[in-house]
Formats: C-alpha cells, structure tokens, sequence
C-alpha cells in the first residue's frame, strides 16, 4: 500500500506530467513554450497549469515582454520533492510487475 | 497492463526533459565539411608560407594577412553550412531553429570562445603569435565542453580531444600548425563522420 501511497494524484495526467517533466530541467519556461513542447490547446493547458499552482507545485510570474504579456512558469521546492517521489515510485511499481 | 502505461509515461518524461533542454538537430555532416574546409585551409596557408615567406611568418607582413583571411574564411564558411544543415535537420525533426534551446547552447558556445578569441588578439597585437594555435585549440574545446550540456553529450569529448591538443601545441610550439591541422581538420571530420552514423542514419 505504501508504493501506491507515493502515486501523487495531482500528477495523475499525461499533461500535468509533462509539465512538470520540462520544468524540472529549466529553469523556467513560458506559456507558449510548454505549449509547443506538449503538444496542446490553450484551455487544456491553463487547467493544467492552474491545477499545478492551487497545489503550490508550481510557480506563476506574469510580466510584460515590450507591450506583450508574458506568463512564465517555475517548480517550487514542494513540486520537485513531489514530482522526484512520483517518479520513484513509478519505478517501484515497474519493477515490481 | 498498467505497467506498460507507466512505462509509457516514463520514457515520455524523459523524452520531454531532453526536448526541452537540449538542442538535439546539430549535423554531423557540418562537422565533416568543417574540418575539410580546415584542411584545406590550412593547406593553402601552408603553400603561402613556404613558398612566398620563406617559412616563417611577420605579423604586419602581407603573407600574414593572406593567412588571416584564410583563417577568417574557413571560420565563415564553417558557421555558414553549420547554420545551413542544422536548420536542414531540425525542419527534418520538426524543430525549431532558434528557440530556448538552441539559443542557450549559442550563448555557452560563445562565452569562452570570445573570451579566448579576444585574448588571441590581444597578446597577437603585442607580438606573440608562437601559441596562437594551441590558445585556438584550448579555447575552442572549453567552448565545447560547456555547450555539451545543452546539446548531445557526446561534443564534450571532442572537446576534451581538442584541449588536450592545444595544451600539447603550447608546450611544442613548432608543432602548432600540424597539431590545429589535427584538431580542427582530421578531428572535425572524425567526430562528424561517427555523429552522422549515430544520430543522422
């Protein structure tokens, strides 16, 4: 029980997951960005988005670029533990199959 | 069955992490072309040398000109068809040309590599050419080593091969030239001719 324990359900999606995955190399990246990397709509990836920050798995920074909005992404030190214990626990489950 | 799902999300974690920060369409091909064009740089500097400049170089003289245009022209040339495959290739991937990634490996590509080209100059303007292909070499495989991490790791090691050499031609200046001829020629079309048949085919 303790192995499914660790299975975060705030990652329990391809997108959420995938989001999580560029952010943990970069040091930030922005809406459009994600965006092209994932594959997805605007409004799918907003909900994603949103659902990641009302866990406080990651970071919001809205600022202007000349006179366009830009809304920039980061993990938080909470998102990286979690995400790093999804993962292992993803494995052990794996392994143990 | 679930196994496989998870399995799935794992190799796609992975695939992302390295999409977005690594710039992966670099050509090996261009690396190939590169170091021919080196040689034959080299080659046409070497003809200029010994036959009109009785072997030796003079810094203000109109052999070492000649020789810095060439230098300059293998350089061009070099940057040219890199930019010209590696668009080629990330069309082929369906990448972009110029994003967060390729940007980043530019700029760590650079930082050394000016620093070492600003550094050549200077000690060239006060007369020291003796280790100017050896500081090339050094500077070039630091610059190297340091995009490695945003690209395919494998530039690292062609940049540890090109430190080493350069480090050799300071200690053997006479060298110098043959040694660069090694680095930047024979090493390029190696490096290329393996990256071609393990990232390319």
């Amino acid at each position: 029980m303790s192995i499914i324990n660790n299975i975060n359900k705030v990652f329990d999606h391809r997108i959420r997951l995938g989001i999580m995955s560029i952010l943990m190399v970069n040091e930030f990246a922005d809406f459009n960005m994600l965006k092209e990397l994932l594959g997805t709509t605007d409004g799918n990836l907003a909900s994603h988005t949103k659902a990641l920050e009302k866990a406080e798995y990651i970071k919001v920074e809205k600022q202007f670029i000349g006179r366009k909005p830009n809304t920039r992404y980061s993990t938080t030190k909470l998102g990286e533990m979690e995400f790093k214990k999804h993962i292992e626990a993803l494995e052990k489950l794996i392994n143990k199959q | 069955m679930e196994s496989k799902d998870y399995l799935k999300d794992l190799s796609e974690i992975k695939d992302l992490m390295n999409k977005s920060s690594r710039f992966i369409s670099l050509s090996g091909l261009s690396g190939i072309l590169a170091g021919t064009y080196a040689l034959i740089g080299a080659a046409i500097a070497y003809w200029l040398v010994t036959n009109y400049s009785y072997g030796t170089l003079i810094l203000d003289g109109k052999i070492f000109r000649l020789v810095m245009l060439d230098l300059c022209l293998v350089a061009f040339l070099s940057i040219i068809t890199g930019i010209i495959l590696t668009t080629r290739k990330a069309k082929k991937n369906n990448t972009k040309m110029w994003d967060a990634t390729s940007k980043r490996l530019v700029i760590n590509f650079l930082i050394p590599l000016v620093a070492g080209g600003l550094y050549i100059l200077i000690i060239l303007s006060n007369g020291k050419y003796g280790q100017t292909g050896g500081l090339m070499l050094i500077f070039y495989g630091l610059a190297l080593v340091n995009a490695s991490k945003y690209s395919i790791g494998d530039i690292r090691y062609l940049g540890y091969i090109e430190i080493i050499l350069g480090l050799i031609a300071t200690l053997f200046p006479g060298y110098g030239f043959w040694l660069w001829v090694l680095g930047f020629g024979v090493m390029h079309i190696v490096y290329g001719t393996w990256m071609h048949f393990k990232y390319d085919k």
